[in-house]
């Protein structure tokens, strides 16, 4: 299938585009409740939480004997909620590390939520083939209802954003203080947790329980390379996490059996790539590319100075030195010579080299810049 | 006599089992500039964050001008240790100083036009009007103090509790901030300071606590800043270093 086709085909087949849509919607919502676990340095929160949804969605199989993927969300959001927590629980009340509290809480409830499965596997009741998507999710199973659910919370959850914008930036960078201006930081805490458990349940379907938070984590961590807003940051990583759904879906839709869910989060991680070495500020390359030229540029100056501590000793700054007095000072080469006559601050005659007027007072001023440079 | 402005009683503060405050009672007159001197893990941070109800304690009560924190909140501006955030945070100084006026909005209601004015007043007061709109990690660490302190005055509080301001700062940023805290004393506002360095004490404060688990002595520098006081806090004999 060629591109053109597959979005004709996006427009026309029903189910594909509720999947694309369904998977649009998740990656965004996504995006911008995982910038706000991002910045809390709680990425691992995510990942403990869709871990801990897994028993949940046995018990609640286990009790309606049916596989209405409403109900197993249910399960899910009251386990993972459960899970988070306990985690909350373990970090306030022991002198535990939050590390060591996610660790536990994501392997227990993982561990009694597949041993909850196999022993489903084993029941006749033959409803239960099929529950084990939830372990990877399988986005085929999309229908409209579970798009329009997803697209409800994310709805919601930009409403909530919105109203608490302000309370929501002021306990991600500074709790403490947040509680000294009277905020209640336990509730805003609450709120941002449970959509943040919302926006999981939501995505095990899709993504699966073991995938579920790089969905959460890797566009908020690309979007953070490009900005220095919040606010940009959470729309850049909605952006980010929508795409991320819409390339998943085409590619494993136009590739047979290839499977959703890993596609997308291996879309969402090149996004994290590509910002990590390419985005302005933040970015390996250009952050290299800086190093080089401010090296160059130190390199020139040094050359510069050293010429202006000759041309002082004597009367006339114009006066021409021969090229090889320059040998023995580091840092002096060549293309450094050239660079310094192109740039006009050198004069250049045969083996003779000699300050020009503006070399001189550029080679001045050289300290003075630097110092006004760095306030 | 002047009036109190913050009194605590029989505060009692513990990790675990092991007591960090023990049985404070403190009372700081309005319009001092007062010191917070102890050794490490005296509990100084902890002291502040109880009064400010950061921390819970286990036992004892605060009072702001004779009532409970919790109704004088409006009065009271707070400058935490500034390494108690990330500063890779995504936002600029002018967005931080904002957030002291975050306070009196309340819930939901937005800063408007006078909110961004007053924080550019403060950043002016601070020396970081040309700042406002760095990137706060591309900050030196003086001027993020700076910063935290512009937040603070935003508040236009009575009461300013610091926890280590001049920390990690250069001779000039310490000396700014300083005249920043006379000039608030001057307006007869309390300034309650944790601090670090026992030599400048005489010259920035007027008034000084010494604690160490318990509450060693508190009152006027001139009259309680001494050897004897220095040397119960701290259990070494300070003659030497201080009288230099």
């Amino acid at each position: 299938m060629d591109v053109t086709e597959y979005i004709k085909l996006v427009f026309t087949d029903y189910t594909l585009r509720t999947i694309t849509l369904g998977t649009a919607v998740l990656g965004a919502v996504c995006g911008m409740l995982g910038s706000f676990a991002v910045l809390r340095k709680q990425s691992l929160l995510g990942d403990a939480i869709s871990h801990a949804a897994l028993p949940g969605i046995a018990i609640a199989f286990l009790i309606s004997g049916a596989k209405d993927s409403n109900v197993l969300l249910l399960g899910a959001l009251v386990s993972g909620l459960i899970g988070t927590f306990w985690i909350r629980g373990i970090i306030t009340k022991t002198h535990l590390k939050a590390d060591t509290a996610l660790g536990l809480i994501l392997s227990l409830f993982f561990g009694f939520g597949m041993l909850l499965l196999t022993f489903i596997q084993k029941q006749p009741n033959a409803n239960q083939a099929g529950l084990d998507k939830y372990l990877f999710g399988q986005a085929a199973t999309l229908v409209e209802s579970d798009v329009w659910l997803m697209a409800t919370v994310t709805g919601i959850c930009f409403v909530v954003l919105m109203l608490f914008w302000k309370e929501f930036k002021i306990l991600l960078f500074d709790a403490d203080y947040t509680k000294t201006l009277g905020f209640n930081t336990k509730f805003i805490d609450i709120l941002i947790t449970t959509f943040i458990v919302l926006a999981i349940v939501l995505g095990l379907q899709t993504v699966g329980v073991v995938l579920m938070s790089a969905m959460l984590l890797a566009p908020a961590a690309a979007a953070r390379q490009w900005t220095n807003s919040l606010g940009i940051m959470i729309i850049l990583a909605a952006i980010f996490g929508a795409f991320s759904g819409v390339f998943g879906t085409a590619i494993s839709a136009s590739q047979n059996n290839l499977s959703t869910g890993p596609i997308i989060v291996i879309i969402a991680g090149i996004f994290v790539i590509i910002s990590f070495i390419f985005s302005p500020n933040r970015g390996l390359l250009f952050k290299q590319i800086r190093f080089i030229k401010n090296r160059r540029d130190l390199q020139l100056n040094k050359t510069l100075a050293f010429m202006h501590q000759i041309a002082k000793t004597h009367e006339s700054i114009s006066h021409p030195h021969t090229v090889k007095i320059l040998n023995n000072f580091q840092g002096y080469t060549r293309s450094t010579l050239q660079q310094l006559v192109n740039k006009n601050y050198v004069k250049l005659e045969g083996n003779m080299w000699s300050l020009t007027e503006e070399g001189f007072t550029k080679a001045s001023n050289l300290y003075n810049q630097q110092t006004s440079d760095n306030e | 006599m002047n009036k109190i402005a913050v009194k605590v009683d029989d505060l009692t503060v513990a990790y675990n089992y092991k007591p960090v405050l023990w049985d404070i009672d403190l009372e700081i007159p309005e319009g001092v500039l007062m010191a917070i001197v102890g050794p490490n893990g005296a509990g100084k941070s902890t002291l502040i964050k109880s009064i400010l109800g950061i921390l819970k304690p286990i036992a004892g009560s605060v009072s702001i001008y004779g009532k409970s924190y919790k109704k004088q909140r409006s009065l009271v501006a707070y400058v935490p240790q500034k390494g108690s955030v990330d500063w890779d945070f995504p936002t600029t100084a002018l967005d931080v100083v904002m957030m002291g006026t975050y306070g009196s909005l309340g819930w939901i209601k937005r800063p408007g036009i006078k909110e961004k004015k007053s924080a550019l007043e403060a950043l002016e007061k601070v020396g970081m009007l040309p700042f406002k709109n760095r990137q706060i990690s591309q900050l030196s660490g003086g001027q993020q103090q700076r910063i935290f302190l512009a937040r603070a005055l935003v508040q236009n509080a009575s009461i300013y509790f610091m926890d280590e301001p001049f920390q990690g700062v250069d001779a000039t940023t310490e000396i700014a901030i300083i005249n920043i805290l006379k000039e608030l004393r001057k307006a007869n506002k309390t300034v309650i300071v944790v601090h670090h360095d026992l030599q400048t004490v005489p010259e920035y404060f007027d008034w000084v606590t010494f604690l160490n688990v318990k509450k060693i002595a508190t009152g006027p520098v001139k009259d309680i800043f001494n050897d004897d006081n220095l040397t119960k806090t701290y259990g070494i004999n300070y003659k030497v270093s201080i009288q230099e």
